[in-house]
C-alpha cells in the first residue's frame, strides 16, 4: 500500500527505537518483579507490540488525545507519560498518575493527552468519539487515537463507534493492535474476518492493514490516517498486525498456542529486528544505539525504584474523588 | 437557590415546557452545553418533543441527531465531558439505559475516582419513563436504585414543572454526572408555575412539599402528586400529613428526611419502582438505624410490586401504587 507520509528522518527512527525499548525494558522489569515476588497484582504484558504504539505516537503531539485498554503500558508510555508517575500508578502508590486508585487497568494522565485506559474490552472507542468530536466543537486539530485489540472488534461498542464517527467525521484514528488472540481465543474462532481492516467497509471510512511489527510501515500508515483526521476528513481504521509474546495474563502459559507459532514470532522479535537495521542503515551507530538503551535502562530502574519506595495512598482519600465535593456517604 | 416565590416572576408552564426552557437557557449561557440524542433535531424534536424550536434556535452542531446507538451515544457524551464540554445526552427510554450500561456505570460513574479526579464527567443523562402510558414492561421500568448503586452517579428525579427546570439547570452545571429521570405521568398532565429566567434548585435539597404531625410520607417524582392528594383527603379529617419529596435521591437529603420523621415518627417511603431492593429499602434502613428508639411504628413502603410492568390497563392500573395504597399505609401507623 503506498503512502503519502514519507519515511521517517533518522531522527524519528532512533525517537520510535527509543519509545520501544523504555517501553520493553518497563515491561521486562515489571515481569521480573513480580516473578520475584515484590510485586503483585494483574498485568499484560505489552512485549512484542512495542512498535504498534511507538510508531503511531511518533505523530502525536502532547495535546492529541489516546485511549488504550488493560494492555496498555506501551500506549502510555509512547504518549509521554513519565515514568516514575507511570510506575508508581503500576504500583498502586500515592504519587501514581490517579494517586493509585486507577492501577495499572484505569491510568489516566490528562495532561499528557492519555485520558482513558479501560479494563472493559471494547469500550474505549465511544469514548474516542467524545473526544474527538469535542476537538471538532472546539475548533481545535486535535487527533484521537484509540488502541484496542483484535478481540475488541467483535462487541458492539466497537460497531456503534466505528458508524458514529464516520456520520460526524469525527478526527478519530481507530487502531486495532492484532495480535491474533482474543484472551485465549484464536483469531478465526471468534471473528469473522480475517483482517479487522476489511470492517472497515461497512462504516465508509479506510481500513488498513499495516504490519505492526515494521516500524517504518507502520509510521507511515499511521501517519496517512492521522493527517487525514487532523484536515477534517474524518476516521480512518488502522489495523496493526503484531503478536503479544507473553499470552493474555501474567502467568498464562499459552498452551492454546501453538509452539512453532510463538517460536515463529519469537524469533522475529521486532525490536532486535530494527537495532540491527538502524545500525545497518548508517541510521545510528551502535555508540548511539547503546547510549539509547543505557538511559532507557537507567530510567527504568529508576522508575521501579521510585514507585517500590514511595507510599502507600492513605486510607483517608479512600472516598474522596467519587464526586466534585466532599467525601462519599 | 431556590427563591420565594413571591419575589420572583413566574408563568404557568407544563413539565416538558420546563425542561426545555431550562435546556434553552443552559444552551444560550455556556458554549460547552450541548445535546445529542435520537430524533432532537427539528421537526420532532426528540421522542416527547423537548427539544422543540432548539434545534432551529442552536443549530445542527449543539442539537445533534444520532442514529439509534445508545453505547455511542453516552461514549460520546463521556469523551466530550473529560475534554471539557457539558453534554447533555438523551437516552431516550429508561430502560435504554441498560443498552448502555457499561459506558454510564464503567466510565462515567468511574471516571473521576479511577483518575483521582483529573478526569471528572459532567454529563446531564435526560431520560423517560414509568408506568401509566401503556407501553409495556420494556419501556417503562423506574430503574433509579440501580444507578444510585453505582458510587459516582447522581440521580434526580423531578415531581413538578419548576423543580424540573431548576433541578436540570443545577444538573446541566453540576460537575458529576447526572442521571435527570422525566416521568412520564407528567409530562403531559402537570402544569404549575415555573419562575423566569435561570432559575435553579439545588441538588441534595429535600423539599418539604407539605408540612405536617402525624406522619411523614418520604416520596419523589410522579407520586409526589398522589403522595399530596391523599395528605389533603386526610386533613379533612383532622390527619395531618407531611410530605417530603426528596427531588435527588444521590445526593440524598437525608437532614430533611430525619428531622420529619423525628417530629413525626411515623414514616411511609412511596415509590413507583418495584419494592426488592428498591431505593425505599434504603431510606427505610436509615430512618429505622438513626431513629429506631423513636419511632412509633415500623417504617412502611408502598411500592410497585416485583413484577416487570404490565400491559393490561387493569394490570398497569394495579401495578401503579396509588392513593389507595398510599392512604392505607398512612391509616395503619396511626
Amino acid at each position: 500500500m503506498s503512502s503519502s507520509t514519507p519515511e521517517p528522518s533518522a531522527e524519528v527512527q532512533r525517537e520510535i527505537f527509543r519509545t520501544a525499548t523504555r517501553i520493553a525494558l518497563s515491561d521486562g522489569k515489571y515481569r521480573s518483579l513480580m516473578l520475584s515476588g515484590k510485586i503483585g497484582g494483574m498485568y499484560y504484558s505489552p512485549r512484542g507490540q512495542e512498535f504498534a504504539a511507538a510508531s503511531v505516537a511518533a505523530h502525536l503531539r502532547r495535546d492529541d488525545y489516546v485511549v488504550t485498554t488493560y494492555r496498555g503500558l506501551h500506549d502510555q508510555v509512547a504518549k509521554g507519560v513519565p515514568l516514575r508517575e507511570l510506575w508508581a500508578e503500576y504500583l498502586g502508590k500515592a504519587a501514581g498518575t490517579c494517586g493509585g486508585k486507577g492501577g495499572p487497568m484505569h491510568v489516566t494522565a490528562p495532561e499528557y493527552g492519555l485520558m482513558v485506559t479501560t479494563g472493559v474490552v471494547g469500550s474505549g472507542l465511544p469514548i474516542a468519539n467524545g473526544l474527538g468530536l469535542s476537538a471538532q466543537m472546539r475548533g481545535t486539530d486535535q487527533v484521537t487515537v484509540v488502541n484496542f485489540g483484535d478481540g475488541a472488534s467483535n462487541i458492539g461498542a466497537f460497531h456503534e463507534a466505528l458508524n458514529l464517527a464516520s456520520v460526524w467525521r469525527l478526527p478519530v484514528v481507530f487502531v486495532c493492535q492484532n495480535n491474533k488472540y482474543a484472551e485465549y481465543t484464536p483469531l478465526l474462532e471468534g471473528t469473522s474476518v480475517e483482517q479487522i481492516a476489511t470492517r472497515a467497509a461497512g462504516y465508509s471510512m479506510p481500513g488498513v492493514t499495516v504490519d505492526g511489527n515494521d516500524p517504518i510501515a507502520t509510521y507511515q500508515a499511521a501517519g496517512d490516517a492521522i493527517d487525514r483526521a487532523r484536515r477534517g476528513d474524518g476516521p480512518t481504521l488502522l489495523e496493526a498486525m503484531t503478536f503479544r509474546f507473553c499470552g493474555h495474563i501474567m502467568g498464562d502459559q499459552q498452551v492454546y498456542m501453538p509452539k512453532e507459532e510463538l517460536a515463529a514470532a519469537m524469533a522475529d522479535d521486532p525490536l532486535p529486528r530494527f537495532r540491527a537495521k538502524l545500525i545497518e542503515t548508517g541510521v545510528a551507530t551502535v555508540e548511539q544505539i547503546e547510549a539509547i538503551e543505557r538511559a532507557a535502562a537507567e530510567e527504568v530502574a529508576d522508575a521501579a525504584e521510585f514507585a517500590l519506595d514511595a507510599p502507600l495512598p492513605d486510607p483517608a482519600v479512600l472516598t474522596t474523588d467519587v464526586y466534585a465535593e466532599g467525601v462519599a456517604v | 437557590m431556590t427563591i420565594a416565590q413571591e419575589t420572583v416572576q413566574t408563568r404557568k408552564l407544563g413539565f416538558v415546557q420546563a425542561i426545555n426552557e431550562a435546556l434553552d437557557i443552559a444552551l444560550a449561557t455556556d458554549d460547552r452545553v450541548f445535546a445529542l440524542g435520537e430524533d432532537i433535531q427539528e421537526p420532532g424534536g426528540g421522542g416527547f418533543g423537548v427539544f422543540k424550536g432548539l434545534g432551529n434556535k442552536y443549530g445542527a452542531q449543539r442539537i445533534r441527531h444520532t442514529p439509534i446507538s445508545e453505547q455511542a451515544i453516552m461514549g460520546a457524551a463521556i469523551g466530550a465531558a473529560i475534554s471539557g464540554m457539558r453534554p447533555v445526552p438523551e437516552i431516550m427510554l429508561m430502560n435504554f439505559t441498560h443498552v448502555c450500561m457499561d459506558q454510564l456505570v464503567n466510565h462515567a460513574a468511574k471516571l473521576r475516582y479511577m483518575s483521582g479526579g483529573r478526569t471528572p464527567v459532567p454529563i446531564t443523562v435526560r431520560t423517560a419513563t414509568g408506568a401509566g402510558g401503556g407501553f409495556g414492561a420494556q419501556h417503562s421500568d423506574m430503574l433509579e436504585a440501580q444507578l444510585v448503586h453505582a458510587a459516582g452517579l447522581k440521580v434526580v428525579v423531578p415531581s413538578n414543572p419548576a423543580d424540573a427546570k431548576g433541578l436540570l439547570l443545577s444538573s446541566i452545571f453540576d460537575d458529576d454526572p447526572v442521571v435527570f429521570v422525566e416521568m412520564f405521568g407528567l409530562y403531559f398532565a402537570s402544569r404549575g408555575e415555573v419562575p423566569v429566567g435561570d432559575y435553579r434548585v439545588p441538588l441534595g435539597k429535600a423539599n418539604i412539599a407539605r408540612a405536617g404531625s402525624d406522619a411523614t410520607i418520604v416520596t419523589y417524582g410522579r407520586q409526589v402528586v398522589d403522595c399530596l392528594a391523599v395528605a389533603d383527603q386526610l386533613a379533612a379529617e383532622g390527619i395531618d400529613i407531611e410530605v417530603v419529596d426528596l427531588r435527588t435521591l444521590q445526593p440524598l437529603d437525608t437532614a430533611t428526611v430525619l428531622g420529619s420523621v423525628a417530629k413525626t415518627k411515623r414514616a411511609v417511603v412511596v415509590h413507583e419502582a418495584v419494592r426488592r431492593n428498591g431505593f425505599g429499602a434504603e431510606l427505610a434502613a436509615t430512618i429505622h438505624a438513626e431513629l429506631f428508639g423513636e419511632l412509633a411504628r415500623p417504617v412502611l413502603r408502598v411500592t410497585a410490586p416485583n413484577t416487570p410492568v404490565p400491559y393490561a390497563k387493569s394490570l398497569e392500573q394495579a401495578y401503579i401504587p396509588g392513593p389507595p395504597q398510599i392512604e392505607a399505609a398512612v391509616r395503619s401507623l396511626l
